[in-house]
């Protein structure tokens, strides 16, 4: 409680009635009109109560939802795009590529779509990831990195049953089905080896070539260069899907395993799926 | 000096009220009007020549056109936020160059404290627009209802068909002055004549009407409601420009020693203050200047003419109230204490005088801090490039094998122009032996060389490819550096950055 109340000679204004090492303070009262705006706030807080959303199951007078907002924005910007996803959807992918602002337009959406879809597997740039998915940077395609190829996987997708046209490709479980002796298989993974000079055993991969062109060229190419036709992978290449040591190639010739892509079609616009194949395709790898 | 923190001081003017007792104090008080009274003189005549000068600027400035050519703004001074550019004559700044905003108001800030602690409050007595606008209005109210004594008699008067008559049409001319001041405001950020019409026609946007009304109404209640309670409470200033003010500072300052004791014109011993309260009725904010230094005092130095009108009627030397130091006031009230009032006192004050110490530490430092913002803008002004070149290495994956064993890594090139120029800049890879470059969206020129073409005004980018063949030794990291090179071969822009390599 303030004891000592007291008048200041100078400005005949009260004190507080404190004193702090010596000092008094002023008590000045407050312009009326300060208080007036304070009273003006509080009838701003309570009008803004009841106008805007302000508790669980009160949308307010006005009905203003900041979701609605976004979402109507969201449609606004939609109908804006939409024009560009027509001439996206009507173009193919070549077209799209050759006209710079369509081709500028599917890349910065494409970028998105990836993201949304496909790095999951493929990897944020498109890096994929050792043992079973692959890196669409690269060089190196399996079904074709062609537009037209790009689009026809999207589309499609790979052994995943969903469509007609899918990539389809079965490699035989050489070893778990008894097609060839732990023998021969370590003779073909020696002859797969030598396919990029890494062989240590000249005999063995020379054996191991019989039965590779016996039972593996015709999917992978009498030299190893793969055959997109049927999906067979290149093998006398640098780019390694499930690893390229000498005990994962024999593993996976004993008992390969297969990635599966769904098919997209249906799933995504076909405007997304153009500016997805230009995008992938501008990637780094594209033909 | 405990002269210049002292706070408020009693209004000497209003008739003093019995002091209540300690309990009634109350907490809340009615503002006293203020009726300043119209004055001429020195000072007066600078401070409207200042008045124009401001409001001329300010009205005709968005009307100034400059021609940038085709499809850009004509507008001399615009902030054209939709296209995030800045235009200011023959400059036109981005918005990663914001910094000359920041820098402009921090040569400001120095600017203000630097005349602050020569001069005292010129900011506020003469240029802030508070007190520019608040003196237009009052010019207006004058105008309308007369002077002083006319208007006091107008509020206390009946309120016939005179008296709403002449408040009606105050309104009026201060609404129009508001809406002009908060139209021209908005022609800063859009094109002023397009904008003009479009408001005057009811086609404007929301958003244009919106800022309008709320600049409008804001100069409508500051100058002609709030007036020297935005000074006196509102405003930060005040408060902390007595850390600016020292004794060699030059104020608004009565000279007591001259003035004390107050009395008649013609009584015997008195000094030269004759008590007409003219410096009260012409104060702005309804201070008595002769209590000394205090935080409503604006040091408009109108109190100056209205004393000095006086004392030339009087015969008497002008300067009982003049712009002092309060060094010298206290050294006139040293050399004169105990003197009798007369001219020998007030020519024994004079001489005690001695000229204001302009140069010292604290203005000194103003002024370097002043010169060091300035050269530094300068600075970063004339090396201020107009051709940026940013170079963004991809991450994922942070590089790529090939096929064939080599090693690639990707780059995002971003070219950021500043000018309308369009000719395209061959891009060169400065690297080790081996290190091949590619671009492919881009033509080649007769080197063989990547043409990057470049959009006017805007950012253009690019995927470039940098690749090592197989075989050569790689080490983990390398630096490479991208540089762009215009028709003539000269290095336009250029930026460093490293090839990653697997590690070995």
């Amino acid at each position: 409680m303030p004891t000592k109340i007291e008048k200041d000679s100078i400005t005949g204004t009260d004190t507080t009635g404190h004193e702090w090492d010596g000092l008094k303070e002023l008590n000045t009262p407050l312009p009326k009109w300060w208080l007036w705006t304070f009273y003006a706030t509080i009838v701003w807080g309570i009008a803004f109560v009841i106008i805007y959303p302000s508790f669980p199951y009160w949308r307010g007078t006005s009905g203003w939802i900041a979701r609605e907002a976004i979402v109507a924005e969201m449609a606004e910007v939609r109908a804006q795009q939409e024009p560009m996803l027509a001439r996206l959807r009507e173009a193919t992918p070549a077209a799209i590529a050759a006209d710079p602002e369509l081709r500028a337009f599917a890349v910065a959406g494409g970028r998105v779509a990836f993201a949304n879809n496909c790095a999951g597997c493929h990897g944020a740039g498109g890096q994929g990831a050792q043992g079973g998915y692959p890196a669409l940077v690269d060089d190196d395609w399996i079904w074709g990195g062609s537009l037209e190829a790009i689009q026809h996987t999207i589309r499609h997708g790979i052994r995943s049953n969903e469509s007609d046209e899918q990539r389809q490709s079965m490699m035989p479980r050489f070893g778990a089905d008894g097609l060839l002796t732990p023998a021969q298989i370590n003779d073909v993974t020696e002859h797969v080896l030598s396919l990029t000079n890494r062989a240590t055993d000249a005999a063995a991969a020379g054996r191991g070539a019989e039965i590779f062109a016996e039972q593996c060229a015709s999917c992978h190419g009498e030299r190893g260069e793969g055959n997109r036709e049927f999906g067979g992978p290149r093998l006398n290449d640098q780019v390694w899907l499930y690893g390229s040591s000498r005990d994962q190639i024999a593993a996976f010739i004993r008992n390969p395993r297969m990635g599966v892509m769904p098919s997209w079609q249906g799933r995504l616009d076909p405007a997304v799926i153009n500016m997805l194949t230009v995008y992938v395709h501008a990637l780094g790898g594209g033909e | 000096m405990s002269t210049i923190e002292a706070p408020h001081r009693a209004k000497a003017d209003r008739p003093a009220a019995a002091p209540p007792a300690a309990a009634d104090q109350p907490l809340y008080a009615t503002r006293q009007k203020v009726y300043p009274k119209r004055v001429f003189g020195l000072v007066r005549s600078v401070k409207w020549a200042v008045l124009v000068l401001c409001l001329a600027l300010y009205y005709i400035v968005p009307w100034i056109r400059w021609d940038r050519g085709e499809g850009v703004p004509n507008q001399a001074v615009l902030v054209d936020m939709w296209n995030a550019r800045l235009f200011f004559f023959w400059i036109e700044l981005w918005p990663q160059e914001i910094y000359f905003l920041a820098g402009a108001l921090i040569l400001g800030a120095f600017a203000l404290f630097a005349v602050s602690s020569l001069f005292g409050r010129l900011w506020c007595g003469f240029t802030c627009p508070q007190t520019v606008w608040t003196d237009l209005f009052m010019f207006v109210e004058r105008w309308i209802q007369g002077d002083r004594n006319a208007r006091m008699k107008l509020d206390q008067g009946p309120r016939n068909a005179n008296y709403w008559v002449r408040k009606g049409l105050t309104h009026l001319v201060w609404l129009l002055i508001a809406a002009a001041t908060g139209g021209a405001w908005i022609m800063y950020f859009n094109d002023a004549p397009t904008v003009t019409r479009e408001i005057l026609t009811g086609q404007a946007t929301l958003k244009v009407y919106f800022f309008f009304a709320l600049f409008s109404g804001f100069t409508y209640l500051l100058a002609g409601w709030a007036r020297e309670q935005v000074c006196t409470y509102m405003c930060p200033w005040p408060r902390f420009q007595a850390a600016m003010l020292d004794e060699n500072s030059l104020v608004v300052t009565y000279r007591d020693w001259r003035g004390e004791p107050r009395g008649k014109a013609k009584a015997e011993g008195v000094g030269d203050c004759v008590d007409c309260f003219a410096c009260v009725h012409v104060c702005p904010t309804g201070i008595d200047i002769r209590d000394g230094q205090q935080l409503e005092c604006i040091g408009c130095g109108l109190c100056i003419d209205a004393c000095d009108s006086v004392m030339a009627k009087l015969g008497r030397p002008k300067g009982l109230i003049a712009f002092e130091t309060l060094k010298n006031l206290a050294a006139s009230q040293a050399a004169t204490a105990g003197m009798p009032a007369g001219p020998e006192r007030h020519a024994c004050g004079m001489k005690a005088r001695s000229v204001p110490r302009f140069i010292r530490p604290r203005t000194l430092l103003y002024a370097g801090a002043l010169s060091a913002v300035a050269l530094a803008m300068l600075g970063a002004f004339l090396l201020r490039s107009t051709l940026d070149v940013t170079v963004l290495r991809d991450r994922a994956p942070l590089f790529v094998r090939l096929s064939d064993g080599s090693i690639r890594n990707a780059y995002t090139i971003k070219i950021v122009n500043k000018t309308r120029e369009e000719a395209p800049l061959a891009l060169v890879l400065q690297a080790p032996q081996g290190f091949a470059l590619s671009v492919p969206d881009a033509a080649t020129d007769p080197a063989g060389r990547p043409l990057l073409s470049r959009r006017p005004d805007g950012i253009s980018q690019y995927r470039v490819f940098v690749t090592v063949p197989p075989g050569q030794r790689l080490p983990e990291s390398t630096p490479v550096s991208f540089r762009l090179l215009d028709a003539g071969g000269r290095a336009a822009a250029s930026q460093s950055s490293v090839f990653l390599g697997p590690r070995s």
